[in-house]
């Protein structure tokens, strides 16, 4: 889970990381209302998880109530890169001596926590390790012994840091990482840290993606979801514990097990469909969760065609055929169906299906017979 | 021979008192594993169904000659149990559990790295199955015989697609491993082409992979220089959009890196050749193996 600048904040906040001291707006009232606390100059700070805010016009400072009222009203429900703007977050100006860059990424391919430190900061730093890589000093840290001073050290004097900020971005760093660890962060990007005149290090942006899987010992993180940045039919297909992405095509698509429904995916494409989502039931489909699977499909108004691709193991095929037979009854879709059921309870599952004669619902008996079908369908072939 | 589990298998079954893991655990003795034991906190002294229950990892590898661990309990108690059988003297680890938190999984990973003889396989991943010999996971072994193609893969489901479209061409298997869907797998798809390369019964070698990581790619470099027999690739989500999770932690591409179509290129620049769809991948196998 991604969290928006703020939550980030007041994240390193708890971790002792030092912030510019701001409040979170959702209306231009409560932006004044903000500023007029805080004093000026401030900020008004678009809040979407997208970079680039800053050129797109999403970052403004304010030298009074009139510019504070005009760029909240000019920033709240701008459109950056397609995210909307629905909070603002006014913040203290800060006074910037330089800019550096920090971030501590979950390196999986090495299968340790990876820790970058670089001079070159506030500038897009992708570019940066293009262009320059050496400008960016990178270790990575044993995860059962954790940071050591030494490596914040040898970060430091590598990235090329004044010898009089050696320690205290040492400090920092070492918060940083306390918070990756104490979050359970898949990351904790940083861009800018800035150093104020007097010396003081702080985090002028936060950018941290938590680990969904270790939400339920973070409560307090969990309750940060906002199900207002994400699409209706991804919200519902999480309610009802679905794991669905939408997509952009026309074919609705369901199976169990996430690589069997990308490879479904793929399939349907070779065979010149465009699938309309991924949704993955999970092994151990019941029958309500198909009947679920259904309504959140169908309630894509692109969709003009569904494929059932199941190869049972857990999930029996004859639970997903009654859960479909069940669908049909309370909502009956308008698009057409085709079903391949293979695996666990699979005749059964088929002669189910064959006795109910469900209007619009096609058999197959492989993956590729079920994508052929399934892209005549949806062109509104007849089969 | 068959790799990681076989007729030297005695599996303990940790969470074997819980609704998943009596089912599995029983399911995997009526196949002919030898379930030996299994281990729930303050239920030892008890049976499933004459299955013995210990209270520890060590008292259950003590009393009942356990080597191998199933592990069925929730996320937030996996990682510890599979550090106590690891500790426990238990050689092969298999975690079936998915959704344990990523930090997790690397404490575990860092630690069982250090501890020689102990590998784990997964977590979130459905077992190994060495058909004729044993089951221990949840792969739904009455769909494959055995036989000499190998099969290691990312996801569960669609190991069973491969493996029964090999089943359709008359192939059976020397074992099914799923490494499973996650960021940081116990073992990755190179420990599993060491074992397969050095089983006699293993002729072919099936990798089943998905967009995310560099596990394919890596294992590419490892097949040009030390195996020796032919292995066949697949590669599931060509058509996952960037920066999306597809279900699997493990699968989701960001930026150019873990793309379908980059580790298919990995793979194939490496001599490996990689089937575009599960059926291709059985047709590749009768080109290589005979029909």
């Amino acid at each position: 889970m991604d969290l928006l600048e703020y939550q980030g904040k007041q994240l390193f906040a708890r971790h002792e990381i030092p912030v510019p001291s701001g409040i979170p707006a959702r209306t231009v009232d409560e932006a004044l209302a903000a500023a007029e606390q805080i004093g000026y100059p401030c900020v008004v700070k678009a809040q979407v998880k997208i970079g680039g805010r800053g050129k797109a016009g999403g970052v403004k400072v304010a030298a009074n109530a009139t510019e504070a009222r005009e760029y909240a009203e000019a920033i709240l429900g701008m459109d950056i890169k397609g995210f909307t703007v629905y909070e603002l977050w006014i913040e203290e100006a800060s006074e910037i001596e330089a800019e550096y860059y920090a971030a501590i990424v979950f390196d999986r391919s090495a299968r340790a926590a990876l820790v970058m430190l670089s001079t070159q900061g506030g500038m897009d730093i992708e570019q940066v390790s293009e262009e320059n890589p050496e400008a960016i000093a990178t270790l990575h840290v044993d995860p059962l012994l954790g940071f050591q001073p030494f490596q914040a050290r040898r970060l430091a004097f590598e990235a090329g840091i004044p010898a009089d900020l050696i320690r205290p971005i040492g400090d920092f760093l070492n918060r940083l990482y306390a918070t990756f660890i104490a979050e359970e962060a898949m990351l904790v990007e940083v861009n800018p840290v800035i150093i104020t005149p007097d010396g003081k290090v702080k985090a002028l942006d936060a950018k941290v993606t938590l680990d969904d899987n270790a939400l339920f010992r973070h409560a307090e993180n969990a309750a940060l979801r906002d199900p207002s940045d994400e699409d209706p039919q991804e919200q519902m297909a999480r309610d009802y514990g679905l794991a669905y992405v939408k997509l952009d095509g026309n074919i609705g698509i369901f199976g169990n097990g996430a690589g069997l429904v990308m490879s479904t995916l793929d399939v349907v494409t070779l065979f010149g469909g465009e699938p309309a989502n991924f949704l993955d039931a999970g092994g151990g489909a019941k029958p309500e969760a198909i009947t679920r699977a259904v309504e959140v499909i169908c309630s894509n108004e692109n969709v003009t065609a569904v494929l059932f691709n199941i190869f049972g193991g857990i999930t029996r095929c004859d639970d997903v055929a009654a859960g479909l037979i069940e669908a049909f009854a309370t909502n009956p879709p308008s698009v057409p169906f085709v079903v391949r059921l293979d695996g666990t309870n699979d005749v059964e599952g088929r002669r189910i299906l064959a006795e109910a004669d469900l209007p619009g619902v096609y058999t197959a008996s492989t993956m590729n017979e079920a994508a052929e079908k399934i892209v005549a369908l949806a062109k509104g072939e007849s089969l | 021979m068959s790799v990681l589990v076989g007729t030297e298998t005695r599996l303990c079954v940790s969470g074997i008192t819980g609704s998943e893991g009596s089912f599995h655990a029983l399911n995997n003795r009526s196949y002919g594993t030898n379930v030996v034991s299994g281990v729930t906190p303050g239920k030892g002294g008890q049976d499933v169904e004459g299955i013995p229950v210990f209270n520890t990892f060590h008292a259950a590898v003590e009393e009942s000659g356990a080597n191998t661990a199933m592990i069925f309990v929730p996320p937030p108690f996996a990682a510890d149990s599979i550090l106590e059988a690891a500790d426990a003297g238990i050689e092969t680890i298999i975690a079936i559990t998915e959704g344990i938190p990523a930090h997790d999984e690397l404490r575990v990973y860092t630690q069982l790295k250090r501890m020689p003889g102990v590998r784990l396989i997964g977590p979130n991943c459905p077992g190994v199955l060495s058909p004729g010999k044993a089951n221990v996971g949840i792969i739904p072994a009455s769909f494959f015989k055995e036989g000499n193609v190998g099969v290691m893969s990312r996801s569960g489901t669609l190991t069973y697609q491969i493996g029964n479209e090999l089943a359709q061409k008359g192939f059976g298997n020397s074992s099914i491993v799923g490494i499973g869907g996650d960021p940081i797998p116990g073992s990755s798809f190179v420990d599993v082409l060491e074992l397969f390369e050095n089983d006699d019964q293993t002729e072919l070698i099936v990798m089943s992979g998905e967009i995310g990581g560099d596990a394919e790619e890596v294992a590419a470099e490892y097949i040009a220089e030390h195996v020796t027999k032919p292995v066949v690739g697949y590669i599931a989500g060509f058509s996952a959009p960037p920066g999306k999770t597809m279900g699997h932690a493990g699968a989701i591409v960001s930026g150019s890196k873990g793309t379908a179509a980059a580790k298919t290129e990995a793979l194939e620049a490496k001599g490996v050749r990689v089937g575009r769809t599960p059926t291709q991948v059985a047709e590749i196998a009768v080109e290589i193996l005979g029909g």
